[in-house]
């Protein structure tokens, strides 16, 4: 299950998950939203009636690992440069990402994710148009950065993850980024065609 | 879409001025690039993907670029205008690739 698939005739992009599956992917994208939120991305210590008349967004960089990687700076060089492009963007790609992640959760609940998960062997069938898929497509980039940046993946280091004993809650995780990864694998493939 | 853009021709009569000083109309300001880097997560389907996605480029040319930056860690992905290249970079993070940018001849 969770492989995604283009249907033929309509051109629907489709997955079949399993209660277990889907109700995964919606604590991932629910923390990741949770994420994006957490650090306001606006400083509060300042002038009230300053913060209130100013509509634009940070500039300096998120102290959150994942959020930095999220939002990386723009000019490598060039600071006062990078803070204008930070304040310029960070709240749009904020919002789309936190959207994106929204639209996960939203697509797995109209396909019959119950708020609470306690049916065995339920299965979730998703359909999606094609926009939807790029969008859940985006989203999990955004997951698999944020589970390789806790992680602390580097290139090449896969040996390391296999060799943690089974209950080792760090190769559980990696077991799930790479089932994420499996997931986006399958999901380019399906967008492709 | 974001096409690399070239300085557009000018039509003007050319005029005696026009010949003998130097003709600033047609000749690009330093252009600026886009950089997409290396990283240990995203799947080379999916950086293939996005360049073909954004800029509208050939698989091909696409797939040259993602081997670009799978193997020498980094690649120039877009060139143009300031402000072309600060939509690229966004567009790029939107999408989760890492991408800077900065002058052309910068090192």
């Amino acid at each position: 299950m969770g492989a995604f698939q283009r249907h033929r005739r309509s051109g629907a992009v489709i997955a079949t998950f399993s209660g277990f599956e889907a109700d995964l992917l919606r604590s991932l994208a629910s923390q990741l939203v949770e994420l994006l939120h957490s650090e306001a991305a606006v400083p509060e210590d300042r002038d009230p009636f300053e913060a209130l008349m100013d509509f634009t967004g940070p500039t300096t960089e998120p102290e959150d690992p994942v959020l930095r990687r999220l939002f990386p700076t723009a000019y490598v060089d060039d600071e006062e440069a990078a803070a204008e492009f930070r304040r310029f963007t960070e709240g749009t790609l904020r919002d789309g990402k936190a959207r994106a992640a929204g639209t996960i959760i939203d697509v797995l609940e109209d396909a019959g994710l119950p708020a609470e998960l306690t049916e065995d062997g339920l299965v979730i069938d998703v359909e999606m148009d094609q926009p939807t898929a790029q969008t859940w497509l985006r989203s999990f980039t955004d997951l698999r950065l944020a589970l390789a940046t806790r992680l602390g993946i580097e290139d090449g280091d896969e040996e390391r993850w296999y060799a943690l004993p089974d209950d080792d809650p760090r190769s559980q995780a990696h077991d799930i980024y790479e089932w994420v990864g499996y997931l986006q694998e399958t999901l380019v493939g399906a967008l492709s065609r | 879409m974001g096409d690399v853009s070239a300085p557009s021709p000018v039509e003007v009569e050319p005029t005696l001025d026009d010949l003998t000083e130097e003709s600033f109309l047609v000749r690009p300001a330093t252009p600026w690039v886009t950089i997409v880097w290396n990283d240990p997560v995203n799947l080379m389907s999916y950086v293939t993907y996005v360049f073909q996605q954004h800029f509208g480029y050939p698989r091909k040319k696409a797939e040259k670029l993602m081997m670009e930056v799978h193997e020498d860690g980094r690649s120039v992905v877009s060139s143009g205008s300031r402000e072309e290249m600060e939509r690229d970079v966004q567009a790029m993070h939107e999408y989760g690739l890492w991408a800077t940018m900065q002058r052309e001849d910068q090192p």
